[in-house]
């Protein structure tokens, strides 16, 4: 693909990103006049403070949280792509998004039956605390998935270990939801269902500082991505330190999961499919073009699947999860059936 | 041109080293490689020509024995200074696709370009010239995907020349390709050698091929370990008869051919 062309798409995937952030913030069900919007965001105060609610505490952080979320995920499934050379990988892969659930688990679960007091009752103080726990049970299993990935020399073992210690954390996961109140189940299920909404107040600017610290380290990694590109072999033969590259995609990747889902749940499908799209619009492997591809095209397909999820009818109350596989899987399968053989 | 000892081996055993027992695949090795020559790794199936390659390479750590490149022992370098003196082509098939030839020549430029991986004019001067030396000027935009064996092995070749190395190491660079491809590719590793005066150390199972191209043959055998010498004394001496002949199988020593007697 020539550079113009390259260039004219990324310039596409911005524009797509700006219209429907837009259209994010005017639908909803409840109708907003044009005019009004502008005179909210400029921090007009024209009275109407159920409109400026809407706005600036529900639909404005709403849209920054899918955008950044879905960047994150997507450059984050490219990642894993790339260092495990499958096309199969995505973030939950290595089993971090199921240690996000298992801290979540522990803590919701487990805050009624010893505590005494369910979390999913306590408000602010609840989130933040779940935030934290997905956090902290994300960043331990990377670190176990680090430690392994020093010792095991082959990816596909790697991959292996990761998809097991997945199942170990959802087994234990399943016998604390054993052990817990209803209503505590309820909450964690909830969580699970995955949201772009869940996010509320100061929160939502945290996230977003995080976010932006993070996705930028990506663009670190270009040199090493391609030259992972080429098999540990040859890699190495240009000078490339296998282990430590592999550390450092690992955890970048694990991290912007980790936080990601610490914020919105686990958001299934983006990060698996945003990469695979993008490889089909650009027809280039390189990091150079494909990552910032894919963090423009998380955002933009993040946008759009929060807009279905709000649609009129669904008030709001439909998961991200169901609407993301259902716009993604298509996607991507027509991008499978359109591309030349061998292209994946 | 002038003939520099480049790689010299001594006391080298090769082998796996596992947790609990190691695996010896070839003992007691002793030999050296020179620039400009072109020099071929013989030997039957299993005799640890991959495991030989791959500790010259530094992908295996030596079980024994001394590794000299260019005077210094192989592992006092680090990967990125290793990136710059030795280039190697591997047999595994690449598994990439949307990348073009252009850019996968211009990866042999790694160890050189910066932090971004940004290439100077220089880079691509080199890059544009290893492609033409392997003349596959023609194939510069095409996607890796759709070329044949023999085009794929020629631009792993065109990568190893942009990584601008003194030695190039090739495993098996004429497997799954038909015979005139073959002759071709050696004849290539041989112009390289001749020309750019570079040490060409490749493995290959065309024993003829390697006969009659070759500038010193390092015969390699569990029993024996290696004997290296040039074609012609490997012949005259006895040595390729007696690695490589069976029931049914004769070095026809004059011609540097085999023969197929049939059965007795």
């Amino acid at each position: 693909m020539s550079r113009s062309s390259t260039v004219i798409l990324m310039g596409l995937l911005g524009i797509s990103i700006a219209g429907f952030f837009i259209l994010n913030l005017l639908l909803g069900s409840v109708h907003i006049p044009v005019d009004d919007i502008i005179g909210i965001l400029l921090g007009r105060d024209d009275g109407n403070m159920i409109w400026r609610n809407i706005i600036l505490k529900s639909r404005l952080p709403q849209s920054l949280t899918a955008m950044m979320a879905g960047a994150g995920l997507a450059v984050s499934g490219l990642l894993m792509q790339t260092v495990f050379r499958n096309p199969l990988a995505g973030p939950s892969v290595l089993g971090i998004s199921s240690g996000a659930s298992l801290g979540v688990a522990c803590v919701v679960l487990l805050s009624g039956s010893i505590g005494g007091v369910a979390l999913s009752k306590l408000g602010v103080i609840g989130e933040v605390t779940i935030t934290l726990s997905a956090i902290v049970g994300s960043l331990l299993i990377m670190a176990l998935i680090a430690f392994v990935a020093q010792k095991v020399r082959g990816n596909v073992t790697l991959l292996i270990m990761g998809v097991m210690i997945g199942y170990i954390a959802n087994a234990i996961i399943g016998v604390l939801k054993f052990f817990s109140a209803e209503e505590d189940i309820r909450a964690y299920v909830i969580w699970g269902l995955g949201s772009f909404s869940r996010v509320s107040g100061g929160q939502t600017s945290v996230f977003i500082i995080l976010m932006l610290l993070l996705l930028p380290v990506s663009f670190f990694l270009i040199k090493t991505l391609n030259l992972l590109l080429l098999g540990d072999s040859y890699a190495k033969n240009l000078g490339l330190n296998i282990k430590r590259a592999r550390l450092w995609v690992i955890g970048c990747s694990g991290v912007l999961v980790a936080v990601v889902t610490a914020y919105c749940g686990p958001v299934v499908f983006l990060g698996l499919a945003v990469p695979h799209i993008c490889r089909g619009l650009f027809h280039t492997s390189n990091h150079a073009v494909i990552l910032p591809a894919s963090l423009l095209g998380g955002a933009s397909l993040a946008l759009l699947c929060n807009l279905i999820a709000r649609m009129p009818g669904f008030e709001g109350a439909l998961p991200v999860n169901s609407v993301t596989a259902l716009v993604g899987a298509p996607v991507v399968m027509w991008v499978l059936f359109n591309k030349r053989k061998n292209d994946v | 041109m002038k003939r520099d000892e480049t790689i010299k081996v001594m006391g080298l055993d090769t082998g796996y080293l596992d947790r609990k027992h190691t695996t010896v695949i070839t003992r007691d090795i002793n030999a050296s490689l020179f620039s400009g020559e072109l020099t071929c790794l013989l030997g039957p199936n299993g005799a640890g020509k991959s495991t030989l390659l791959k500790t010259l390479t530094a992908f295996l750590p030596p079980l024994k024995g001394d590794i000299l490149i260019e005077d210094r022992p192989l592992d006092s370098y680090s990967e990125s200074d290793l990136a710059k003196v030795i280039g190697v082509v591997l047999t595994e098939r690449l598994n990439i696709n949307n990348m073009s030839v252009d850019e996968l020549v211009g990866m042999g430029r790694s160890p050189y370009t910066g932090f971004w991986g940004h290439m100077s004019d220089y880079d691509r001067k080199v890059v544009a010239e290893s492609i033409s030396l392997v003349g596959i000027d023609g194939l510069r935009g095409r996607m890796v995907q759709t070329l044949s064996d023999g085009e794929r092995q020629k631009v792993m070749i065109a990568k190893a020349l942009a990584q601008e190395t003194p030695v190039i190491f090739l495993d098996e660079p004429t497997a799954f390709l038909d015979y005139p491809s073959k002759v071709e590719i050696m004849l290539l590793l041989q112009k390289l050698s001749r020309e750019k005066n570079k040490t060409v150390f490749l493995s290959t199972h065309d024993l003829e091929l390697a006969l009659q191209i070759a500038d010193k043959v390092w015969l390699l055998d569990k029993p024996h370990g290696v004997t290296v010498g040039t074609p012609e004394e490997l012949a005259l001496n006895g040595a390729i008869s007696t690695y490589f002949q069976r029931d049914g199988l004769a070095f026809d020593i004059e011609n540097r051919l085999f023969k197929i007697l049939g059965l007795k």
